[in-house]
């Protein structure tokens, strides 16, 4: 039978996960190696044997032969996991307390328990994606690496630290305990929010890498709505931002792998079921008191999802929107947001007042988005000296090729003044947020 | 037409989960190419590295594969094909030699004389 897409890297971060609980978190790679044991098994027996008809559990029965000799082995070692000991002093065999631990039932939680885990408050954000990326996504280090424009061996040391970090708590994060969900439950979101922006905005320019990291942070998120104390009206918010954003990828890159800007977007190629998927969610979203920056932001997408064309936008309804933003999560971003919404509805010359208006604007030196917007708008005032010199400075910034093409495109739309508005959108789609993430999570590692 | 044993060697199995699975993708698109063509005669068997060896006359076990990682047999297969070179190009296909490995192809010795 074929397997599913995927497949190896989802088992792999169940697997781990399920592990983990075996060997305990400070046997972190104990759980992994034994995991990767078990897909080479897969790998030498099905390439020849074919794939059998329950793939996960035949992996998960290798998986747990290997962890009982890991775990007869260190019977004296005493060095698993606390829950396991203690089923082993209560008379129970090796053997059936496996068993017992690795029941399908537990895979949600020891899911959930792991992408708590990897929250630790004591890494910082950037961190907690890398690690949630690694364990439960089954990105290897140098998928990992790629992902996020790094060597190999920073990598590599990065993961190392974070997991001796995670190694330090002798138990794993009780997920029984509804008080400590609570707590923690906004690092997780706010994990799963920066994965799925790192592939929406990310520096790489590869494509598939980018898709691959929004379907893992919508998949985990499902994970999390999956749970009635973590399925929060934020959770639900969080869910329909992606939905939402998710349904523009299909229109987002054209056939030559080139940004395709939110006013040039062929409407039709957004993923419906998406578009949908993401409004009820919105509306799921829409209980209680709590207004969160996600519901904001979903918000924001929605009025998107809803027009009908580019010059339909609700811009009036997006800046107060970005208002309400500002008052509850002010940075450079979000203002630097707002005051392209303001260009949209007002014109530009009140864009670039906004802008002039902005505070902490040192913290957009290095972001090539407020250089494009500069030169968008001073291009929509008729400066096209002005324009030329700002669109330079976002090229100079690029980050990789596609966006590097996209910015000399700009400059060369500059010099013969044709196509008003187009860079201007692409901000729209194409920086929507998109620094607020690497500009916070630099700060936070800072 | 005659049969021959593919012995697959030094198959390299490490990798991220995503290129494993791509490997054996590989793999199943090969053997299943070879099967519609009903060229497999014996879908022979997968081999683990692990291995002892009984060997002198005094029977002595010792421990562990003796041959290099690389020269290692990882399983094999029985195909058949009009002659040894025909073989050869059949075994040309085999995705191994994307991963580091290689095909022996050998004659299996016919009852038949």
């Amino acid at each position: 039978m074929p397997l599913d897409d995927h497949f190896f890297r989802r088992e792999s971060g169940r697997l781990v996960s399920s592990l983990t609980r075996i060997f305990g978190v400070h046997n972190l790679s104990l759980a992994e190696d034994v995991a990767q044991e078990a897909f080479c098994r897969a790998l030498e027996v099905w390439s020849l044997r074919g794939v059998p008809e329950n793939p996960q559990a035949w992996l998960m029965a290798t998986a747990k032969n290997r962890a009982l000799d890991v775990l007869r082995r260190q019977r004296t070692a005493a060095g698993h996991a606390p829950e396991v000991e203690r089923m082993l002093q209560s008379g129970q065999t090796v053997e059936p307390a496996l068993d017992d631990l690795l029941l399908p039932g537990a895979l949600k939680d020891d899911l959930l328990r792991m992408m708590f885990a990897c929250c630790d408050p004591r890494l910082t954000e950037g961190t907690q994606v890398l690690l949630v990326l690694q364990i439960l996504c089954g990105f290897s280090v140098g998928e990992t690496a790629a992902a996020f424009m790094s060597s190999h061996a920073a990598m590599e040391k990065r993961l190392g630290r974070a997991k001796a970090v995670l190694a330090t708590s002798r138990r794993l994060f009780d997920i029984a305990s509804s008080a400590q969900v609570a707590r923690r439950l906004p690092a997780v979101q706010r994990a799963l929010y920066l994965l799925f922006n790192e592939g929406y905005h990310g520096a790489s320019a590869e494509t598939s890498i980018r898709t691959d990291l929004c379907r893992e942070a919508m998949r985990l998120t499902a994970v999390l709505l999956g749970d009635p104390r973590c399925a929060t009206p934020a959770t639900h918010a969080l869910g329909a931002l992606m939905c939402l954003h998710a349904a523009r990828l299909p229109a987002r890159i054209d056939s030559v792998g080139d940004l395709v800007t939110l006013c040039d977007q062929d409407r039709t190629q957004w993923d419906q079921a998406l578009v949908v998927d993401g409004l009820s969610l919105l509306e799921a979203a829409a209980t209680g008191p709590d207004l969160s920056a996600y519901h904001l932001e979903a918000a924001i997408a929605a009025i998107h999802a809803n027009a009908s064309t580019f010059e339909a936008t609700d811009w009036a309804a997006i800046v107060s929107l970005y208002d309400m933003l500002m008052r509850l999560q002010p940075s450079p971003i979000v203002a630097l947001n707002r005051a392209v919404a303001i260009a949209l509805r007002s014109g530009p010359a009140c864009g670039l007042a906004e802008i002039r208006r902005m505070r902490d604007l040192d913290r957009l030196s290095s972001y090539p988005f407020y250089f494009a917007a500069l030169g968008e708008l001073e291009r929509r005032s008729g400066n096209m000296q002005a324009a030329r010199t700002h669109f330079r400075q976002a090229l100079n910034l690029a980050r990789n090729s596609m966006e590097r093409r996209f910015y000399a495109r700009q400059l060369a739309v500059g010099d013969t003044a044709a196509a008003p508005f187009q860079g201007l959108e692409a901000m729209w789609d194409h920086a929507f947020d998109a620094f607020r993430a690497r500009v916070e999570s630099d700060r936070a590692a800072g | 037409m005659s049969e021959f044993a593919f012995l697959f060697r030094g198959r390299e199995l490490l990798g991220s989960a995503e290129q494993q699975q791509k490997t054996l993708e590989k793999w199943g698109v090969w053997m299943a190419d070879l099967s519609r063509r009903g060229l497999i005669t014996d879908p022979g068997l997968p081999l683990q590295d692990e291995a002892k060896r009984v060997a002198g006359p005094a029977r002595v076990i010792h421990d562990g594969p003796f041959a290099e990682i690389k020269d290692l047999v990882n399983g094999f297969i029985v195909v058949t094909a009009d002659d040894i070179d025909a073989a050869c190009e059949i075994a040309k296909g085999c995705p191994i030699f994307e991963h580091g490995g290689g095909v022996e192809v050998r004659p299996v010795a016919s009852m038949t004389p």
